[in-house]
């Protein structure tokens, strides 16, 4: 009846479920309730794990960051997982940082049901994050155009470097 | 069910109206309970009482409701009373009309919020029992307790501040108790109990009159009183009720919907209050603590429309208590919260953007620490500024400016959170800001806290994005002001080829690293190092350390972890052992650390992180860190506010365990005792599992409390030495000035007689523990008056 911390909605799971995840749709939402690593989506290919660092420190100590990057070039691809020790210090990530900006960008926070090794890189065809295969707008802070318009129009820039 | 075809049709209607209206026989079903919850928190009146009939409609259901559901709604009232008390006067009158339907209902009411006062007061849920008096105050209001009675509560309750040797916080609370209750029904005592009323009243100005205030000067935001008074909590609400007072107890702004109903109300059979006095104190009893009301507006801050209330108008106080409440209901959905808000119920009275601003910086700045974690209020300034574009946005800039140019009086902690704050803040607005509107500061001492406000905003804007940006969002007259370059510093690189000591053991081991070659072999590496201070050293001594050695490995481990915080972790865990070995004394410990400041130190968040990740890995002890800050060679350093960062999360690191420590004693001891643990950690309902774990035996937990013991010689030790430091740098610096016949009030001073009050402040709790020792060994009666002062200060915290 009243404002429950564990079952606020900020703190509730999105719809999207990993479908590379290895287990039933049912142990993936039970870890996924209990987890204490964060997904965080849309960040800038430059984003470093400094910033990324500075920003989720202030929810509570950090344990790790593990960057997201392209499976070929091995370079960052906008995404990342961040872990605390604590899962009460990620529910407040995603109270209070979800939604909010790092380098400029809004960023999106979601609950992880665990790094396992192989899921730092992108699932798309050509390396990097299924969402820059086939996007369409120009994004300076991801490699300019998505990858198919990318081939059919010619490479753009791939995002400014620092 | 069979009783389905003996239902006549209309019977399968079982809608609000129908149950209202029909008073139909009531359907037995769980739904029902909660619609009734959701009927009962969900009723309003309007703004002005415009929807009254609400409140009758919801009286005539729940009279039906009280002969089978009777438990139920007393507990969902009651629960009203105290988790919505912005809505108590609204639950108050609700409770009034039933009582005149329902005599014996009203009674038992009244007990259950005595017995729920009682068991808040127990738990030390201040708050909770605050809200709790209030409501039954206000149901002198709605004629359903006597006024009577209620005096002779609240003359139990003030027994609290004639007790002797109980701490000050103790009878402060019971005080500020009685006094929060008097805007609901201060009216009423008035006209009935006038003299009663008043000996109330001067039992408590006797009880102000004797306090000590001496923890105020700890608990200011600022240290001065212009242009707006920084006063105790206390002292205000007592100047305000005065106020109120002198206007005869007429106030406007509560909402009085009982007064609508005065002449059913007045009919009712009054109740008393069954006699309850102040639990006794018992050590493990925490009292809030004191605090400064936070003022940084007044009337003529704001732009034209409706006024902002004095500092002692009665509506100050209330609007503030309310807004603070919206924020402790919402604060775990920052959307939500900023819609409440705004959407506060008598914003058309009052310039809701600055008190909404003004209460949120309070609790920010709140010393010792804010109610919330910090970013909470961060991003709910944002969501403000989302809601409401064309104007928090520009209160929000006048509150920033008012902030800096009133920093050279504010406390040392609230400017580290302001730094913290607008550093965000910018990082969210693509970091546009007026920075010309700073410009002239940029010529001041470069530790006047305008310019190094600036310097660590752009700091912490860095870390956030970096440094060309930085660079570029300010103004070119800003270049003093701007931070180097965080880049490593390497000296063993190849450039410098012969000239540096150690550099061809730098090189062997660059390229042993890169190969991952094991421990031992980088061990024996080291072991050829020659020691610099064997030949300093005289005949038989033998240095504890080789400082060469530390320096080469340390300098080329984390040089090439240099890429970024992974890497260096990676290393770091890789070769463990070997800064286990080279790190031994706290001889040794310091020589690291200074090796990592030579490599790092224009990175100032790369130290940050490394240092803490050695504290974590046990490489390094929380003395040396501490021993290092204070070091002479670091004096240059010492203002900056990362050093701080440093030395806090080395005290919390301390802290946290000997806390952990404790719980898990605690834990083990219920264990060995077949107890149940405490129940109050678990969230989910599932039932508790029984784990398989070993029985924990006495000797365990013999073997944890010598655990403890020795942590909390480690924390003492601690703290014994962070303040035996201070005392001696300012005790230095006060005989030079003394000597040299200077004021000593410069900025280092300031600086550091803050930083030594906000140690005490930030971990009063820890610090709490070792006061005698402190006084024994450190604090003594022959120490300069003024670092005995702040000493003082903290112990009146909690006197």
């Amino acid at each position: 009846m009243f404002l429950n911390p564990t079952n606020s909605p900020s703190v509730e799971l999105s719809s999207y479920r990993d479908q590379h995840f290895k287990g039933a749709r049912v142990e993936q939402e039970k870890l996924l309730k209990q987890s204490t690593t964060l997904y965080i989506g849309n960040l800038a290919f430059f984003t470093t794990e400094e910033q990324i660092h500075e920003l989720f420190s202030k929810c509570g100590d950090v344990k790790r960051i593990i960057m997201g990057l392209d499976k070929y070039k091995k370079t960052p691809c906008g995404f990342c997982f961040v872990e605390y020790y604590l899962r009460a210090d990620a529910e407040n990530a995603m109270r209070y940082i979800n939604a909010t900006r790092l380098d400029d960008r809004i960023i999106r926070l979601d609950w992880d049901a665990g790094f396992i090794e192989g899921r730092q890189y992108g699932r798309g065809k050509t390396g990097g994050q299924v969402r820059d295969e086939y996007r369409a707008d120009f994004d300076t802070g991801r490699g300019g155009y998505g990858k198919l318009m990318q081939q059919k129009i010619g490479p753009t820039d791939p995002g400014f470097v620092r | 069910m069979a009783m389905n075809s003996r239902r006549r049709p209309l019977d399968d209607d079982d809608s609000y109206e129908r149950l209202g209206k029909k008073r139909r026989k009531v359907p037995e079903n769980q739904d029902v309970e909660d619609r009734l919850g959701k009927l009962i928190v969900e009723i309003e009146v309007g703004e002005k009482n415009t929807s009254l009939g609400n409140l009758e409609g919801l009286t005539s259901v729940l009279e039906d409701y009280l002969g089978t559901y009777r438990a139920k709604v007393l507990r969902i009232l009651t629960d009203c009373a105290v988790k919505l008390p912005e809505k108590c006067t609204t639950y108050s009158t609700l409770v009034g009309l039933l009582n005149t339907k329902n005599y014996s209902f009203g009674g038992e009411f009244v007990e259950q919020m005595v017995r729920n006062l009682k068991d808040h007061l127990k738990s030390c849920n201040w708050n909770s029992a605050r809200y709790c008096l209030r409501f039954l105050a206000d149901l002198v209001n709605c004629h359903v307790i006597s006024a009577n009675s209620l005096l002779a509560l609240f003359d139990n309750l003030l027994d609290a501040v004639k007790e002797e040797e109980v701490p000050m916080v103790r009878k402060d609370w019971y005080a500020y108790a009685v006094l929060s209750c008097l805007p609901w029904v201060g009216r009423e005592l008035y006209e009935k109990k006038e003299h009663e009323l008043n000996m109330l009243l001067t039992t408590i100005e006797v009880y102000l009159n004797k306090r000590s205030k001496k923890h105020l000067a700890m608990l200011r935001v600022w240290s001065t009183d212009n242009p707006h008074p920084q006063e105790e909590y206390l002292d205000c609400l007592w100047a305000q009720i005065n106020r109120l007072r002198q206007d005869n107890w007429t106030e406007n702004h509560i909402p009085r919907p009982y007064l609508a109903y005065d002449s059913t109300l007045c009919e009712a059979l009054q109740h008393n209050i069954p006699a309850i006095i102040p639990p006794p104190h018992h050590p493990s009893y925490k009292y809030p603590m004191p605090w400064v009301v936070f003022r940084m507006f007044d009337y003529t801050d704001c732009p034209e429309g409706p006024i902002l209330p004095g500092a002692h108008a009665i509506e100050r106080y209330l609007i503030e208590e309310h807004l603070h409440q919206i924020i402790e209901l919402y604060h775990y959905e920052r959307k939500e919260c900023a819609q409440q808000l705004m959407n506060f119920p008598y914003k058309l009275n009052i310039p809701l953007e600055y008190c909404v601003i003004e209460v949120i910086f309070a609790e920010l700045l709140n010393l010792p620490s804010p109610r919330y974690i910090e970013i909470f209020y961060w991003s709910l300034l944002l969501e403000l500024c989302k809601l409401k574009p064309y104007t928090i946005p520009q209160a929000l800039a006048q509150a920033t400016e008012m902030f800096f140019f009133r920093l050279e009086n504010m406390n040392v902690a609230c400017f580290d959170r302001l730094v913290s704050w607008f550093s965000y803040h910018l990082s969210n607005f693509k970091f546009s800001f007026a920075w010309d509107d700073w410009e002239a500061s940029v010529k001041f001492h470069p530790e006047h806290p305008q310019p190094k406000f600036i310097r660590e905003v752009l700091l912490k804007t860095m870390r956030l994005s970096y440094h060309q940006r930085i660079c570029d969002m300010v103004p070119a007259s800003y270049a003093p002001l701007l931070p180097e370059k965080p880049e490593v510093q390497y000296k063993y690189c190849g450039e410098n080829s012969n000239s540096v000591e150690g550099i061809q053991f730098a090189q062997t081991l660059t390229t042993a690293i890169r190969q991952k070659s094991p421990n031992e072999q980088i061990i024996n590496i080291l072991k050829d190092i020659p020691n610099p201070l064997l030949m300093e050293a005289s005949g038989d001594i033998e240095p504890r350390f080789n400082p060469l050695q530390i320096d080469v490995f340390v300098q080329t481990l984390l040089f090439f972890g240099a890429k970024s915080f992974t890497h260096s972790f990676v290393a770091i865990n890789r070769y463990y052992e070997v800064l286990k070995w080279l790190a031994e004394s706290e001889e040794a410990q310091l020589s690291v650390l200074r090796s990592i400041f030579e490599l790092w130190k224009t990175h100032q968040q790369m130290l940050v992180v490394l240092i803490d990740k050695l504290l974590k890995n046990q490489i390094l002890d929380c003395s040396s860190v501490a021993n290092w800050i204070f070091s002479k060679e670091m004096s240059p350093e010492f203002t900056k506010l990362y050093i701080w960062e440093i030395l806090y999360l080395t005290i919390n690191k301390m802290s946290k365990h000997v806390n952990r420590l404790t719980k898990e004693l605690s834990e083990m001891r219920d264990k060995v005792m077949n107890r149940p643990p405490g129940s109050s950690d678990s969230e989910d309902e599932q039932p508790p599992q029984i784990k398989t774990e070993e029985k924990v035996t006495e000797e365990m937990v013999e073997r944890m409390e010598e655990k403890i013991e020795s942590a909390q010689g480690d924390q003492k030790n601690l703290f014994l030495i962070i303040f035996q430091r201070f005392i001696m740098i300012l005790g230095e610096h006060l005989v030079r000035c003394d000597t040299d016949g200077i004021p000593h009030e410069n900025y280092w001073y300031k600086w550091t007689i803050g930083r030594l009050q906000q140690v005490f402040l930030a971990h009063h709790d820890q610090v709490q523990k070792y006061s005698s020792t402190l006084e024994t060994l450190l604090f003594t009666q022959d120490l300069d008056p003024h670092i005995l002062d702040v000493f003082h200060q903290f112990l009146s915290l909690r006197g």
